[in-house]
């Protein structure tokens, strides 16, 4: 009984010690995972996944708290680039990907008060006060953080117009 | 003489599709010259790369052959007016384009006088500099007639710039129902030689090899009549097949050589052009005309009267259908329009689209010749494989797209597919292979897109947060350098008011 | 030395971990939907299992036999797999971060994969002597690798078939391992 109890505390602390002193001497800096994430991530820090920022949700992600499909900005591209990344497999079909959008400025609306341009991440919105806004159509993520400032409401997200140059042909339906 | 070698030669024979080629009797028909409609609608984008920038204003009075407008960027054609007369609009109208989608486009309406602008032919092109033809070339808008539309110009000067040997001239239309390169050819053989010697001059390749199926002897008899005594000209009837037209399947049958996977014709030292890219370069130069008109086949079961018709660019279908003799019944069995040829053209939504540089054909199908079926599962019975003119195999590419493993796909050379649809010609579960293809080259071409354009903002937000940065800092120190002059003069104003105690302290 | 390569060899292919004894079960349907992460957990388990072989005989020969503690076989043996899978996963994170990376969660599971536990008991069962243990360890890792392999490259296949709706995920993956566990069978010969 006595030999039971003091040879499993024994092993037991000497394994703990081993893999204490292990600890120590392979520990690693950071996660290196998080900072490739980060680098895949659009950047603009819009804070749509609800994380501060694109890091924030880098290092979510890398712990696996947030889904990597939790970026609308970078859209299905990302989530499959991620979930690739991480061995993971998500369910892209379940993202609500009604298509990328992008900001567009109701111009009867636009009363010019600047305030939409002060928190685009990417500096998309064009014009100065009291000129009627404009949005840059290449620079605009979809972030939709220029919405909620709109004091007119004349601000609206829709989905990127599809021409010619972006036109995909579209699957053929299964046998 | 390896095994490789051997195992090639086996191979090489193999590829391909036979299709019934349905190109007479269109083809023996003289061909007819359409006159010009009272409107013609000019898309911008007529060929491949960047679209063309309209230079008249609407209301503006345009001569024939005037440059309406300009190229842009380092691959794009110019647009000229196809006949004299007054812009209407400068507008959006449906593309001819499988998806219905609308494309901006010069709308002109003729003045019936179909007169000229002054134009600028020479004599003696071959005592032009190389690049000059080139030039001239690029001003007339000519883009290769054999449907890609792409910019001659580039293609001749890269080929001088390229030091290529060999210039291949494409006459296989290998398309079923297309017969305007057999009618050029049979009609117009030396302006086509003249053509073609034209471009040997501005390429710099020693000769030219012309190869034509052997499906059109009339052809391959008047080129050879037309290139006697020219020995840098050589006809080359090679047998006829699809897709034997293709750029990498003709030079490899003509010259030997394989164009490498990701390389281009200029890799092997060849260059191809269309003939009636030849013909319409003697035009542009010889001439000086830009390239407003070409041949266009109508053909199908539907076409009442099939035939080749010359048409001005920017021609409704529906209008050349009309004038070719209309479709069958009025229309009454039409199951599918297309524009181009039945393998490779598009289907179009409607007949109300334009005849454009590169539109080689317009067909009108009916139920018979469409025989639209269910698809069935694959068998696997590789007929695919062996009819893939690029070697690949198409069932295992068409698994992985469907499951949307687009990288799986590429690994097994998805890109190396020129969509030439023999895979879907011959399965015999009548699988949509080649559309499954397509789909999975514009859905890599769109997530392609998507990376570039998160790059493109990332690099914005970081500038964005640069600038904020170095406002936050110029903020402060100005704050500080107002604080410290505020300071100094308060110090000043102290070091005033304490000198006159000082000094009647002293008196 | 041909008792060494007789052993190596049952206990790969004959006597095979996953598919004959049916051990380890839960990592090869969980680890086995692409080649890759299957070869990387392959690796891993062998590095475990070959390690854990060791270990335990170790532990039983040198200190539970001795004292007459056998009934604290399975207690010790569990302590020491977690020990050794945690120091592989220190060692595998600070020597070779892609590796970690791309084993993500699969590589803390190893302690729970009764394969491992499986043969350091039996290792104890059949009295083999320090070497044979190990390399009982290694034969049965390599076959437990061989299978997930085999079976993730069928796997790869199958994703690409169209299976019918109720066969679809892992009904038709088990019926493709049942397969290949009858084929197995084939190395131990026909006892009718």
């Amino acid at each position: 009984m006595i030999a039971a109890i003091l040879s499993l505390t024994l092993l037991g602390a000497a394994l703990g010690i081993i893999l204490g002193v292990a600890n120590k001497f392979l520990a690693v800096e950071g996660n290196p995972l998080v900072d490739e994430l980060i680098a895949m991530m659009p950047g603009s820090n819009c804070g749509q996944c609800g994380f501060p920022g694109c890091s924030g949700a880098a290092s979510a992600i890398a712990d696996g708290s947030a889904a990597p499909t939790c970026c609308p900005p970078g859209g299905k591209t990302l989530a499959a680039a991620i979930a690739a990344k991480l061995g993971l497999t998500v369910d892209l079909s379940a993202m609500a990907d009604d298509g990328p959008k992008i900001a567009v400025v109701a111009e009867e609306l636009c009363i010019g008060c600047c305030r939409c341009s002060k928190v685009c991440p990417t500096d998309a919105i064009i014009g100065a006060a009291k000129q009627v806004h404009n949005v840059f159509r290449e620079a605009c993520t979809g972030c939709s953080s220029c919405v909620e400032k709109c004091p007119t409401e004349a601000l609206v997200m829709k989905p990127v117009p599809v021409t010619l140059q972006h036109w995909v042909m579209p699957r053929p339906a299964l046998a | 003489m390896g095994f490789m070698n051997l195992f090639k030669h086996f191979l090489a024979d193999d590829w391909g599709v036979h299709p019934d080629d349905r190109k007479r009797p269109a083809a023996d028909q003289p061909v007819r010259v359409m006159p010009v409609p009272a409107r013609l609608y000019l898309p911008l984008q007529q060929h491949l790369g960047g679209p063309a920038r309209a230079v008249v204003l609407v209301g503006q009075k345009v001569r024939k052959g005037e440059l309406i407008a300009e190229a842009q960027g380092m691959v794009s054609a110019p647009i000229h007016a196809p006949t004299s007369g007054t812009i209407a609009a400068v507008t959006e109208i449906t593309a001819p384009h499988p998806s219905g989608l609308t494309l901006p486009a010069i709308i002109l309406d003729a003045d019936g006088a179909d007169e000229w602008c002054e134009l600028y032919g020479c004599d003696d092109p071959f005592a032009l500099a190389p690049a000059e033809v080139g030039l001239r070339v690029a001003a007339a808008g000519v883009v290769g007639l054999g449907g890609a539309a792409f910019p001659s110009a580039v293609k001749l000067n890269g080929a001088a710039k390229a030091k290529v040997t060999t210039l291949v001239i494409n006459g296989g239309e290998c398309e079923p129902y297309l017969s305007c390169d057999d009618r050029l050819m049979r009609d117009r053989a030396a302006d086509i030689v003249d053509g073609i010697r034209i471009m040997l001059h501005a390429t710099g390749a020693g000769v030219a090899l012309v190869g034509i199926e052997d499906n059109k002897p009339e052809a391959i008899a008047a080129m050879q009549a037309a290139v006697a005594g020219c020995d840098t000209v050589q006809i080359r009837p090679v047998p006829a097949r699809y897709p034997m037209g293709s750029e990498k399947q003709l030079i490899q049958v003509l010259t030997g050589h394989e164009v490498p996977a990701d390389g281009r014709a200029f890799d092997v030292g060849v260059v191809v052009h269309n003939v009636g890219t030849a013909l319409a370069v003697r035009a542009a130069i010889r001439e000086g005309k830009p390239l407003i008109a070409r041949l266009v086949t109508v053909n199908g079961n539907c076409a009442a009267a099939p035939g080749n018709i010359e048409v001005r660019v920017g021609t409704l279908a529906e209008e050349v259908i009309a004038f070719a003799g209309g479709l069958k019944g009025d229309g009454i069995g039409l199951a599918r329009r297309v524009m181009g040829g039945p393998m490779m053209g598009l289907q179009i939504p409607h007949w109300r689209v334009p005849v454009v540089k590169g539109t080689s054909g317009i067909l009108a199908f009916d139920t018979a010749e469409v025989a639209e079926q269910e698809p069935n599962p694959c068998i696997r019975c590789g007929s695919c494989v062996k009819a893939c003119p690029m070697g690949l195999l198409p069932l295992e590419m068409s698994a992985r797209i469907r499951n949307e493993a687009y990288g799986e796909a590429i690994d097994i050379g998805l890109k190396d597919c020129i969509a030439c649809g023999c895979c879907a010609y011959v399965c015999p579960s009548k699988i949509p292979l080649v559309q499954y293809f397509v789909h999975a080259k514009g859905e890599l071409a769109a997530q392609d897109r998507a990376k570039l354009r998160t790059e493109a903002t990332k690099k914005l937000a970081l500038q964005r947060q640069e600038r904020l940065e170095r406002e936050a800092r110029e903020k402060a120190e100005a704050a500080a350098r107002r604080k410290a002059e505020r300071e100094a003069a308060a110090a000043a104003k102290a070091a005033a008011s304490a000198a006159p105690a000082s000094a009647g302290e002293v008196a | 030395m041909s008792e060494f390569i007789l052993l190596l060899l049952s206990t790969a292919l004959v006597n095979n971990v996953v598919l004959i004894k049916f051990l380890g079960l839960c990592p090869v349907m969980g680890v086995s939907k692409s080649v890759d992460s299957a070869f990387g957990m392959g690796l891993a388990t062998t590095f475990v299992i070959t390690l854990a072989a060791g270990a335990s005989w170790m532990l039983d020969n040198w200190l539970l036999q001795p004292l007459g503690l056998g009934y604290l076989r399975i207690l010790t043996f569990i302590l020491v797999i977690a020990a050794v899978v945690q120091f592989t996963e220190m060692f595998i994170k600070k020597s070779s971060p892609g590796l970690y990376q791309s084993l993500g969660i699969y590589l803390p599971l190893i302690t729970t994969n009764c394969a491992v536990l499986g043969v350091a008991l039996l290792n104890v069962e059949q009295k083999f002597s320090l070497f044979k243990s190990l390399l009982y360890g290694f034969g049965s890792a390599l076959g437990f690798t061989i299978v997930l392999l085999i079976f993730a490259g069928l796997r790869e296949r199958v994703a690409l078939a169209r299976v019918p709706a109720a066969f679809a995920g892992a009904p038709v993956a088990f019926v493709t391992i049942s397969l290949l566990a009858l084929a197995f069978m084939g190395f131990s010969g026909l006892n009718v």
